[in-house]
C-alpha cells in the first residue's frame, strides 16, 4: 500500500479498499519503526492523525470528499501548526507551540488531508544538506552515509523511503528541488506568490515559496490544488486564477521548445550528472521535443546575490526570535542584554550565526548601497536573463544539482562549496519562477534529478512536462531497497 | 555674542483608524494589557502584516492639508532595532519613499505676523508597545494594545527661530490633523506627541550648529518649557568656550531639565531596508483627487471666510478657528441667532472662560450649541439682559436643562429671571429711587450728568438687575430732567 501514489490511494479510498484509519496506521507503523535509520521526522503526532483519519472516513462516509480527503501527509517543520511544537529545525524554537496555523496547514486541514507529523529540516531553512538541523542530520535513504540534501531534506527522505506519501517543502534557494534531486522524488517550487507564505517561518521572504514534494508530477499536481492562492493574510500572494493543475497533465509536448543554458553544462558539474541530464532531455527529444542551447549569462552572479539577499532578510526576520516572548531563553538573564545575547547565542547554530552576520554587515551604514542595493540591481539581471530566454523556449531544463547527494560531514567544513550545491536552482528563485525537480536516472547508484523552470504561474505546463516524462519512464517509481 | 535658535520638529500623530496599521486588532485607547494584540502585533514566527488602507487615506488627507507633493508610491522599510517593546524587533516605516512630500503651514507669531514653516515630509509607520517597570519585581512588564497602532510622523524644516514658534507650529499642526479627523489628537494619551531638535549658531550665521534630539514631548507646555531649558543647556557650553554633542536627550518635566540618553557614537544602524513582506504602496492620481474633495474647509480658510463673510476680526476669527470644535460650535450658534458679533463675543468671552475655568477642552463644553442659541435668543428679544444671561448660562454650565434649546426659557421661567419691560413697572421702582435720594438727584440736576450711572445701578439693583436697561436709562432721564 506505501508504494502507491496519493492518486492511487484516494481511488482506493473512494472504492472503500481500505479506510484512512487503517491508512494512516499504516504509515505511522513504518515511521515507528523505519525513521530511527532516517531522523526525518521531528515530530510524529499518531493520536492527532487518527483523530483527522477517522473524520475524514466520516466525510466520506456522508458523500464529501476531495481526492485529498484522508490520505496522510507529512508537513516540513517551518509551518506553524496549532497546538504542534513549530521548532524549524532549531532549538530556539524547540519550546514554540504554535497558538495557529499556517494557511497552507489550514488548507490541508479543510482538504480532509491527515497530518502524520512534522518533518526534519535545516535550521530556519538554511542549509543544503539537513546537517544544519539541531534535532541531527537525516540520512539518505539510498544510502545512509549521505545526505538528503536540505534544507527540506526531512520531506524528501521520507517521501523516498515511503513513510509518507507526499510531504510539503519550502524552497528560498533549492531546498525542495535539492533534496528532491538528492532522494529520487518529485519536487515542485512554484511561483513567489502561488502559495502563501502566511505561518511558514519566514527565511528570506523575497525568495521563500512553499511546495509540494511527491512521488510523482499528477501528485505534485493534487498537493498544488489545495495549496495555491491568494491568501488575504499575505500581502506578497498573487490574486491569479488557480486552474485544475491535473487538467493539462495529459497534453501532448509534441514541438515543445526545451532551452538548454549552456552556463549549466560547464564547469563545475558531474560528468556522472551531466550523462543522466543528457539522456533525459534526448528522451524528451523523442517525445517530439525541439532542444535549444540558450544563454543565461549571469548565471554567474546568482549564488554571490543571493547570499546577499537572503542573509540580509534573514538577519531582521530572526531578530524576534529575542527570547522575549516565546522560543528559548537563557536561564537567569542579569539585564536586557544579557537575556538577548545569551537567549540568541545559546538558540541558534553556527550557519544560522554565520548568515545572520554576514546580513547584519550588508545591510549596515556604509555598505547597504555596495551590497544590498547592488544585489536588487544584478537580481533583475538575472531576472531579466530569464525573461529573454523565455522569448524563444517553452520550458528551460537542467541539472537540479551539480552532484549527487554527499557524504555526511563531507562540505560542514566547507560552506562556500555548500552553497555552491545550490547554483542551478537559486536563480529561479531571485527571478521568482516556478521549477521542479524530477527524477532522471541514476550516476553511481544515487538519483539525480533534472529541473525544468517555466515562466510565471506557468505551473500547469511544468506538471504536464513531467507527467509526460513520467508515463515514458520509471524512474520516479524506483525505491530505495531498505525501504521498499 | 548673540545666539540664535534652529529648531524643527517630528511630530508623532496617531491615525485614528478602528484597527491597527498592518493587522485586525483594535486600536481603542485603555484596554487591559495585551488584549488588543494578536498574532501579528505579538511578532509571532510566521506572521505577516497587511496594510490597512485607511490610514493611506488619513496621511494623504494630511499630504493635501499642507500642499504638500503626495507619492503615489511609497514604499514601507525596516527599521531594525531590538527592544522588548518592539516586539518583531524591527519597526515597519518608510525611510526612502515617504508617502508625503514637501509641503507648508502658515503660523501667527505674536505680532500678528505670519510666518511659513516647511514640512519636509510625512511618512506612515507602526507605533511600538510600552514597558511597564511597576509592579513587576525588578522585571519589565510588555503591553503590546499599542503596538502596530498606526502614525504619520510628520518631519518639519529647521524653520522655527524660538520656542514660541515651535509651540505655534505645533498647535497649528494639531489644529489640522483634528480640522482632517484623522487623528484624536489626545496629548495625553500619547496620539499627538513630538520630538524636538534644537541647536543654537551665532546671530548672522548661516551654517547650522550642532543640534540635540529632544525626545518625546507631550505638550504644548513642555514643548517650550523643554526648548527652552536646552537653549540654556547649549548656551553656557557655547559660552564657556565648549562644544555642543549631537545626541538624543530626554526631557524630563518634573525636574525641568534634559538629559542625555545616548550619543551619535551610540546611536543605533537601523540598518534600513525595503520591507519585503510588503508591496509598494500605490495610489492613483484620480484617488488623490477623490480625497481632495473630501478636505474639509481648514483653519486658515474659515478664518478668511470669517472676516469677510462674517464681518470678525482677524484676532476673533483666528481664535474661532483654531479648534475646529469651537468653530463648528460658533457656526451653528451664529447660524441660528443670526447675529455673528454676538455669537464671537460669546464663544470667546463667557464660554471660553467657563471651559478654562473648569480645565476643559471645547469639546467637553457642558452647554451645547442648542441650548446657547436659546439663551442668545432670549438677550435678542430683550427677555433678559446680558447680565442675567451670563447667570442662566453658569445654570446651564453647572447641569440645570436637558439640553434642548427651551432650556434657556425654563432656567428663566424657574429663577424668575424675565426682563421687566413693563413701563408702569419701572416707572414705580424708579419713583422709588429718586424719593430715597434726594441728594443725588439735586447734584444730578445741578449739572453732574455722570450721575446717572449711580441711579441706573441703584434702579437695576431694586429689581434685582432685571429692569430692561434701555427703558430704565430712557424713563429715568425723563424723570431726573423733567
Amino acid at each position: 500500500m506505501y508504494n502507491k501514489t496519493i492518486a492511487e490511494l484516494s481511488a482506493g479510498l473512494e472504492a472503500g479498499e481500505f479506510s484512512s484509519v487503517e491508512l494512516t496506521q499504516v504509515y505511522l507503523d513504518r515511521i515507528n519503526s523505519l525513521d530511527e535509520q532516517l531522523n526525518s521526522f521531528i515530530t510524529v503526532t499518531p493520536e492527532r492523525a487518527l483523530e483527522q483519519a477517522k473524520n475524514a472516513d466520516i466525510q466520506r462516509a456522508a458523500g464529501n470528499a476531495g481526492i485529498l480527503n484522508g490520505i496522510p501527509l507529512a508537513q516540513k517543520d517551518i509551518f506553524c501548526t496549532k497546538d504542534v511544537k513549530t521548532s524549524c529545525g532549531s532549538k530556539m524554537l524547540d519550546p514554540f507551540i504554535s497558538p495557529y496555523n499556517a494557511t497552507t496547514i489550514n488548507k490541508f486541514n479543510d482538504s480532509g488531508a491527515v497530518m502524520l507529523g512534522k518533518t526534519n529540516m535545516d535550521e530556519f531553512a538554511m542549509g543544503s544538506s539537513n546537517e544544519t538541523s539541531w534535532y541531527g542530520p537525516v540520512k539518505n535513504p539510498w544510502k545512509q552515509d549521505a545526505v538528503p540534501g536540505g534544507s527540506s531534506g526531512g520531506s524528501a527522505a521520507a517521501v523516498a523511503a515511503r513513510l509518507a506519501p507526499a510531504a510539503t517543502g519550502t524552497d528560498t534557494g533549492g531546498s525542495i528541488r535539492q533534496p528532491a534531486s538528492f532522494c529520487g522524488i518529485t519536487g515542485l517550487k512554484p511561483t513567489y506568490g502561488r502559495v502563501s507564505r502566511y505561518g511558514m517561518i519566514a527565511f528570506a521572504s523575497s525568495l521563500d515559496q512553499a511546495g509540494p514534494m511527491t512521488r510523482t508530477a499528477e501528485d505534485a499536481a493534487l498537493m498544488l490544488n489545495v495549496m495555491a492562492g491568494m491568501d488575504p493574510r499575505d500581502s506578497t500572494s498573487v490574486d491569479e486564477a488557480v486552474p485544475d493543475y491535473t487538467a493539462n497533465l495529459n497534453d501532448s509536448i509534441e514541438g515543445l521548445k526545451i532551452g538548454l543554458p549552456k552556463e549549466y553544462f560547464s564547469e563545475g558539474l558531474d560528468d556522472s550528472v551531466a550523462k543522466v541530464i543528457e539522456s533525459a532531455v534526448k528522451e524528451y527529444e523523442k517525445m517530439g521535443a525541439v532542444i535549444k542551447e540558450i544563454s543565461l549569462p549571469t548565471s554567474n552572479l546568482a549564488v554571490p546575490t543571493y547570499y546577499i539577499i537572503a542573509p540580509s532578510e534573514c538577519s531582521s526576520n530572526l531578530s524576534r526570535m529575542d527570547g522575549v516572548r516565546f522560543g528559548h531563553r537563557c536561564k537567569d538573564p542579569k539585564d536586557l542584554n544579557d537575556l538577548y545575547i545569551r537567549s540568541r547565542g545559546e538558540g541558534f547554530g553556527p550557519e544560522v550565526k554565520r548568515r545572520i552576520l554576514v546580513g547584519t554587515y550588508a545591510l549596515s551604514e556604509g555598505f547597504y548601497d555596495a551590497y544590498y542595493v547592488k544585489a536588487q540591481k544584478t537580481r533583475r539581471l538575472i531576472a531579466n536573463d530569464f525573461n529573454q530566454a523565455f522569448d524563444d523556449v517553452d520550458v528551460i531544463m537542467g541539472p537540479a544539482a551539480p552532484s549527487t547527494a554527499f557524504n555526511i560531514g563531507e562540505l560542514t567544513d566547507d560552506p562556500i562549496t555548500m552553497y555552491l550545491s545550490d547554483i542551478y536552482t537559486i536563480a529561479v528563485n531571485l527571478a521568482g519562477l516556478p521549477g521542479m525537480s524530477i527524477p532522471a536516472g541514476f550516476a553511481n547508484d544515487m538519483p539525480v534529478g533534472l529541473q525544468l523552470i517555466g515562466k510565471h504561474f506557468a505551473e500547469s505546463k511544468l506538471l504536464n512536462v513531467a507527467h509526460q516524462f513520467q508515463k515514458e519512464t520509471d524512474w520516479h517509481l524506483k525505491a530505495p531497497a531498505s525501504f521498499k | 555674542m548673540q545666539w540664535e535658535v534652529v529648531i524643527g520638529l517630528e511630530i508623532h500623530v496617531q491615525l485614528s483608524t478602528k484597527s491597527k496599521i498592518f493587522s485586525g486588532a483594535s486600536t481603542a485607547y485603555g484596554a487591559e494589557p495585551n488584549t488588543q494584540a494578536c498574532t501579528v502585533d505579538l511578532g509571532l514566527p510566521g506572521v505577516l502584516p497587511v496594510f490597512n488602507g485607511e490610514a493611506l487615506k488619513k496621511s494623504v488627507m494630511f499630504g493635501l492639508a499642507v500642499g504638500a507633493q503626495i507619492n503615489e508610491r511609497s514604499v514601507f522599510d525596516r527599521k531594525n532595532y531590538f527592544y522588548p517593546d518592539s516586539p518583531k524587533a524591527y519597526q515597519i516605516s518608510q525611510l526612502y519613499y515617504p508617502v508625503v512630500g514637501e509641503g507648508h503651514i502658515d503660523i501667527v507669531l505674536e505680532d500678528g505676523s505670519q510666518k511659513r514653516i516647511g514640512v519636509t515630509r510625512a511618512h506612515m509607520e507602526e507605533d511600538a508597545g510600552k514597558s511597564l517597570h511597576e509592579n513587576f519585581h525588578k522585571q519589565t512588564g510588555i503591553d503590546l494594545n499599542r503596538a502596530g497602532t498606526p502614525l504619520l510622523e510628520i518631519v518639519s524644516e529647521p524653520d522655527m527661530r524660538s520656542p514660541k514658534e515651535a509651540v505655534a507650529y505645533m498647535r497649528k499642526i494639531h489644529s489640522i490633523v483634528r480640522y482632517l479627523g484623522i487623528s484624536d489628537g489626545n496629548m495625553q494619551e500619547g496620539s499627538f506627541r513630538c520630538d524636538a531638535n534644537v541647536s543654537l549658531r551665532p546671530k548672522g550665521q548661516e551654517e547650522f550648529g550642532t543640534r540635540a534630539e529632544l525626545k518625546n514631548i507631550n505638550s504644548f507646555r513642555f514643548v517650550e518649557k523643554a526648548i527652552n531649558v536646552e537653549i540654556e543647556r547649549q548656551m553656557d557650553i557655547l559660552e564657556s568656550g565648549g562644544t555642543v554633542t549631537q545626541e538624543t536627550r530626554l526631557y524630563d518635566s518634573e525636574k525641568n531639565e534634559t538629559r542625555s540618553m545616548r550619543s551619535k557614537e551610540e546611536a543605533n544602524d537601523y540598518r534600513y531596508f525595503p520591507d519585503p513582506d510588503l508591496l509598494p504602496i500605490v495610489i492613483s492620481a484620480e484617488e488623490i483627487e477623490a480625497i481632495r474633495k473630501t478636505l474639509p474647509e481648514l483653519p486658515d480658510a474659515k478664518c478668511a471666510r470669517y472676516m469677510e463673510q462674517l464681518g470678525l476680526s482677524e484676532k476673533d476669527a483666528r481664535a474661532l478657528t483654531v479648534d475646529r470644535d469651537m468653530a463648528e460650535y460658533y457656526e451653528q450658534v451664529q447660524q441660528a441667532v443670526d447675529d455673528a458679533k454676538m455669537a464671537a463675543n460669546w464663544l470667546l468671552g463667557e464660554v471660553s472662560a467657563m471651559n478654562n475655568k473648569n480645565g476643559l477642552e471645547f469639546k467637553d463644553c457642558p452647554v451645547n450649541a442648542v441650548q446657547l442659541t436659546g439663551l442668545l435668543k432670549r438677550v435678542k428679544d430683550n427677555t433678559i439682559s446680558g447680565k442675567i444671561a451670563k447667570e442662566v448660562f453658569e445654570a446651564m454650565f453647572t447641569g440645570e436643562g436637558s439640553g434642548g434649546e427651551g432650556d434657556a426659557d425654563t432656567i428663566i421661567d424657574k429663577k424668575g429671571l424675565k426682563q421687566i419691560t413693563d413701563t408702569g413697572a419701572i416707572e414705580a421702582i424708579i419713583d422709588e429711587v429718586i424719593a430715597n435720594n434726594p441728594g443725588q438727584v439735586a447734584e444730578f440736576q445741578s449739572g453732574k450728568d455722570k450721575l446717572i450711572g449711580f441711579f441706573v445701578g441703584q434702579v437695576m439693583k431694586a429689581s434685582k438687575g432685571k429692569a430692561n436697561p434701555g427703558q430704565v436709562n430712557q424713563i429715568l432721564m425723563q424723570k431726573l430732567r423733567s
